[in-house]
């Protein structure tokens, strides 16, 4: 048992701040997906709860959670109510070893400084990179075991979907880690600190553009998000892998979708833009810089969605194999041939 | 030790349960928890990057494809209720080849367990578990292990291509339109 110090509190105090914070996030993304969307659609969307709809997302939830639990009767019960817990842990999960700030002692409050991260491990790009794939566990089991035809076609396009973007995900993220010269996010943000000739900030997305557009691409369709939506194309599959959920479990994949989201965003600004280093504000702040970037990011996901249509299955496919794959591998060799010749 | 105990107990648990499923899904979900839990005695190892590797490579990339595989074909559960009923020695052929491997896998472990065990303490060569390390010895002392592999696996990859292909290449002339 360690001895409880004022170290160990604020760690513990960071542990909850962060998934409350996450939870909010997703709360709050709901907001702004429903009002973003109404305003690229020349309507209002929800405004009556609370000032200018924000308390929407509540509302929703305490619908949610008032309403029935179905269960299909030919379901594998024990995998159908694990699905969702897959889902949403993982989605929790892989936030804990993303930092999102530079190390703080809250102007004084404590003797050591606090790094903002909730786990430093010097290996967390690839523990990043093993939970998303991990959290295709919970999208195919919730489709197979709904023993529904739309849920296993959605389960099953989603599997095969995941499996063929995490290539160039990791691909993208490895031409990073050859430039950042470290597997720790920490190690990567602190590299990317100071200018170029005085103005252009030292970001991996002017040195990595091409890495930046596979990584962003990837990370969209990881999150199943449109214009790579398909596992739950309403037209084509009622909802695709949540079809019989309903109720809280239903909540678990939404907030799941929403925090991954959040996730690919933060995991992206802290490998190309910078992470929380910015003009302007001193490092103990930095954390304002960090929330702006993974916002803009989260702002752009929402804006895709409602611009872009989604893509047909065989176009997704023949995109990820035969377009973004072999971008990222050039792009990896490219980097590896740069980072050999001009030393890193 | 405690975590060490944990973790070993869940691998063995682990895949135990699956050879005793009848239901394949169980199997291939309860090997992932069994390389979950590899994963966690590589940690205990101070071989943070392996366990992480076990993780990806194993438990996410390969296992979705065997579920991928066991939900497209939508597998039976087995039935072994015939056989349950005949002496282990009076089953068919693969039966008793079975048993003889039952047989001798019990002598290797018991052989293993009896031999092993004294020596404790930590894992000798801990920081050769870094990245940096692994990359040099891989790419240095077993680079020719390292390209034969690559060899190896290019192989199965064509193989794969060529009976996915096959079909196409002889009736090329008259596939169906693409709509």
């Amino acid at each position: 048992m360690p001895p409880v110090t004022p170290l160990l509190i604020a760690q513990l105090t960071l542990i909850v701040v962060v998934f409350t914070a996450l939870l909010l996030s997703a709360a709050a993304m709901v907001w702004v997906e429903r009002r973003l969307a109404a305003a690229l659609q020349q309507r209002h969307g929800p405004t009556r709860v609370g000032w200018q709809g924000l308390l929407q997302p509540f509302a929703d939830v305490i619908k949610l959670m008032f309403k029935e639990e179905l269960r299909p009767k030919a379901a594998d019960w024990l995998l159908f109510g694990l699905a969702p817990i897959i889902s949403a842990a993982c989605a929790f999960a892989a936030f804990a070893v993303v930092p999102f700030g530079a190390d703080t002692t809250f102007f004084g409050l404590l003797k050591e400084p606090l790094r903002l991260q909730v786990a430093d491990v010097n290996v967390a790009v690839l523990v990043i990179f093993a939970i998303a794939s991990m959290s295709v566990y919970g999208i195919v089991l919730a489709g197979w075991s709904s023993n529904s035809k739309y849920s296993l076609l959605g389960g099953l396009r989603s599997s095969a979907q995941m499996i063929s973007y995490e290539l160039s995900y990791g691909l993208a993220l490895a031409s990073v880690l050859l430039v950042g010269n470290s597997l720790s996010l920490t190690g990567i943000v602190n590299a990317q600190a100071g200018t170029w000739l005085g103005f252009l900030p030292k970001w991996f997305v002017f040195v990595q553009p091409v890495g930046f557009l596979v990584y962003f691409t990837a990370g969209v369709a990881e999150t199943n998000r449109a214009p790579f939506d398909f596992p739950e194309a309403e037209q084509e599959l009622v909802a695709g892998y949540h079809t019989e959920y309903s109720s809280m479990s239903f909540a678990m994949f939404f907030l799941a979708e929403y925090i991954n989201m959040v996730t690919v965003s933060a995991v992206a600004t802290n490998l190309f833009l910078g992470g929380w280093h910015g003009p302007f504000l001193p490092e103990s702040l930095g954390w304002i810089w960090f929330l702006l970037k993974v916002g803009a990011l989260l702002f752009f996901y929402v804006w895709m969605r409602w611009t872009l249509p989604r893509y047909r299955y065989d176009q997704l496919m023949k995109f990820g194999w035969k377009i973004l794959l072999p971008i990222a591998v050039l792009n990896l060799l490219a980097t590896a041939a740069g980072v050999l010749y001009f030393g890193a | 030790m405690t975590l060490f105990y944990l973790f070993a107990a869940v691998a063995v648990l682990a895949s135990l349960l699956v050879i005793s499923q009848r239901n394949p899904i169980y199997s291939v979900l309860l090997l992932i928890a069994s390389f979950g839990a590899l994963s966690g005695l590589y940690v205990l190892l101070e071989a943070p990057f392996v366990a992480v590797i076990q993780i990806i490579v194993y438990a996410g990339a390969i296992m979705v494809l065997f579920l991928f595989v066991v939900m497209l074909l939508n597998a039976p559960h087995e039935e072994t209720e015939q056989d349950e009923r005949l002496h282990a020695f009076r089953r068919p052929a693969p039966f008793r080849f079975g048993v003889v491997l039952a047989v001798a896998l019990a002598i290797e472990l018991t052989w293993a367990l009896t031999r092993g065990g004294g020596e404790t303490g930590a894992f000798p060569g801990a920081a050769v578990s870094s990245v940096r390390a692994i990359g040099r010895t891989l790419f240095t002392e077993y680079s020719f292990p390292f390209e034969v592999t690559s060899i190896l696996i290019l192989v199965a990859m064509v193989g794969a291509v060529v009976l996915a292909k096959r079909d196409v290449g002889r009736s090329g002339a008259s596939a169906p339109p693409r709509g």
